[in-house]
């Protein structure tokens, strides 16, 4: 049986190191210069008002139901996003958002696309098992 | 109910009553969900998946962090041999949670989203919940007499209540500006917090079903000995910093990948561990297999293990990338909640609620056709899930990619069969706690 001040000592080394890692993360962002503009955080928020993440992913996170919308606006371009937007399909309720609704989504992930790729075939695969973007 | 929450009567029993109502409740929603997998459109207008996958995912939350708080009152008081400090703050939990659910799936069905993942409500709802997790923390530390020579479980149940409330606290950092406006540092935060997060509420879960262990093998050797602290440690590490593996593809610095993948690699010792001792699970199970709560403890091992070697192959980065966003993640969420989380609170619901005011034995073999029914069922849905992933994977990868419709039209034989075993898990869910809240209906009569 370990003597209850080992225990403590562990338990106390593993929070400190929990805690310093949290607070380097957050300090150290991944981007550090964000750059949402005032449409694109208007998106941000119609996106999670209408919990777009049911049936969405972004890089690989959210639903399954519709496709990863992370490199959507290059892929498809901003009129096809605008139709789907505006009619929705079979699947996808039409969801009667304004013009100006469908430019500030179409702006965030716009944003989205630039930060990133999220296609797994892009990625390089090291022989230590690690992978590169 | 009422009497049950009635201030002389009130006890840890009404969070197991209730979490079960949410158990059914949201395998419900979980099967309408599956409907609208194979049904494109499927209830599109009146309620679309956007409304029924929150409303699948909180039911089944909150039947975990219910049953959970349930156990943890029940066993905390059995273990100390006396009363909670306060039954006063066990019942404004209960009431605080009970707003909560409430107040999540009336914002649901309302079409009110917070939209984040797996906590899609709107933050403000968020308020009762860390209120009443502080309460929680507060009556559960005041219990306590002191830390000193308490069994591993002590330790898991207070490391889950703080990791809770602080990994809860973090997934909320996202309402700063410096944390939200910007996708990539949004998310590593946020999967920062959920991946910790799952681990805080496996120790509240595994430390009620090693009381359980304890209790039903009438031996606490194990409880207080170097190998179940060590493997307390390993899977505290893990909760710490393994979490990375849920966003090895976000462009993120590379040492959150490094670190997730070396920490993730010391989950081979919980593995080796289980092979190690198999053969001892096994005579043990042999012998305690006729127990109600055993059983389900029994299965749980089984789920165990098949879902930590998907774990481990999928912390590995270059598998991962395989997997990621395929259905094989489902099969994972699915396993371990249903097949180890389900099934250890299972147990624990069949110990706390069992035949104190009507016999059982009329219904052992109800309750063994669920149970088989349960874990035969959920066997042929995680199987159907990780078919569909690997077709998903395949399509990810090709150079050559149908349209993502195409893709989902070809994976409706996974989506059919999954949805039927849905069902059928959620009959043997039913036959399995039917006899338990007919027992505890016979002792509400008895006490009016």
């Amino acid at each position: 049986m370990l003597p209850d001040k080992q225990k403590i000592i562990v338990f106390i080394v593993l929070c400190i190191g929990f805690l310093s890692y949290s607070g380097f993360l957050y300090s150290h962002l991944p981007v550090s210069n964000p750059n949402f503009s005032i449409t694109e955080a208007k998106g941000k928020t119609l996106w999670q008002e209408h919990n777009c993440t049911a049936c969405h992913q972004i890089y690989g996170l959210g639903g399954y139901l519709g496709p990863d919308l992370t490199n959507e606006y290059s892929l498809k371009g901003p009129d096809y996003i605008h139709i789907f937007l505006q009619t929705g399909n079979n699947t996808m309720p039409n969801y009667h958002l304004s013009e100006s609704e469908i430019q500030d989504l179409i702006a965030y992930l716009k944003s989205v696309d630039r930060s990133g790729k999220s296609d797994p075939r892009k990625f390089s695969i090291n022989t230590n098992g690690t992978i590169n973007q | 109910m009422e009497l049950s929450i009635n201030k002389a009567k009130f006890t840890p029993k009404v969070f197991i009553l209730v979490a079960l109502i949410l158990l059914a409740t949201g395998m419900l929603f979980g099967i309408l969900g599956g409907l609208q997998y194979i049904i494109p459109g499927f209830l599109k207008e009146a309620l679309s998946f956007e409304k029924t996958r929150p409303l699948h995912v909180s039911s089944v939350l909150f039947w975990i962090l219910f049953a959970s708080m349930g156990a943890v009152l029940t066993y905390l008081k059995e273990h100390t041999g006396n009363k909670l400090y306060s039954n006063n703050l066990s019942r404004l939990l209960f009431i605080l949670f009970v707003i909560s659910i409430l107040s999540i799936l009336i914002a649901y069905f309302s079409g009110k989203f917070g939209g984040r993942e797996y906590w899609e409500f709107p933050p403000i709802l968020s308020l009762p919940i860390i209120i009443g997790w502080i309460i929680f923390l507060i009556n559960f530390v005041l219990s306590l007499d002191s830390l000193k020579s308490q069994p591993v479980y002590i330790w898991m149940w207070l490391t889950g209540i703080i990791f809770f409330l602080f990994t809860f606290l973090e997934s909320y950092l996202w309402l700063f500006p410096y944390f939200n406006n910007q996708v990539v540092n949004d998310m590593n935060i946020q999967w920062k917090s959920y991946g910790s997060m799952v681990g805080s509420w496996n120790m509240l879960i595994y430390g009620a079903s090693m009381y359980l262990m304890t209790k039903i093998s009438n031996d606490r050797s194990y409880a207080y000995s170097t190998k179940a602290f060590v493997l307390y440690f390993a899977g505290l590490f893990n909760l710490m910093f393994n979490w990375g593996h849920h966003i090895y593809t976000l462009p993120t610095q590379p040492y959150v990948q490094y670190i997730s993948y070396s920490v993730s690699m010391t989950e081979l010792l919980i593995l080796g561990n289980i092979i190690y001792g198999w053969k001892a699970t096994l005579t043990k199970a042999q012998k305690f297999f006729h127990r109600d709560a055993y059983r389900f403890l029994v299965a749980a091992d089984v789920w165990v293990f098949l879902n930590l070697i998907l774990a481990i192959c999928m912390s590995v980065p270059a598998i991962n990338v395989y997997t990621h966003g395929t259905h094989i993640t489902v099969a994972h969420a699915m396993g371990t909640t249903i097949g180890i989380n389900t099934m250890l609170l299972l147990a624990v619901c069949y110990d706390i609620l069992k035949d104190t005011c009507i016999s059982l034995d009329p219904y052992q073999k109800l309750m063994k056709l669920g149970f088989w029914l349960a874990n035969s069922s959920l066997f042929v849905f995680w199987i159907a899930l990780i078919g569909a992933g690997v077709l998903k994977s395949k399509w990810q990868m090709n150079s050559d990619q149908i349209a993502f419709s195409l893709m989902m039209q070809n994976l409706s034989a996974f989506f059919i069969v999954f949805t039927i075993s849905g069902v059928l898990l959620l009959a043997g869910i039913l036959l399995s706690i039917y006899p338990l809240f007919k027992n505890h209906l016979a002792c509400f009569f008895s006490e009016k």
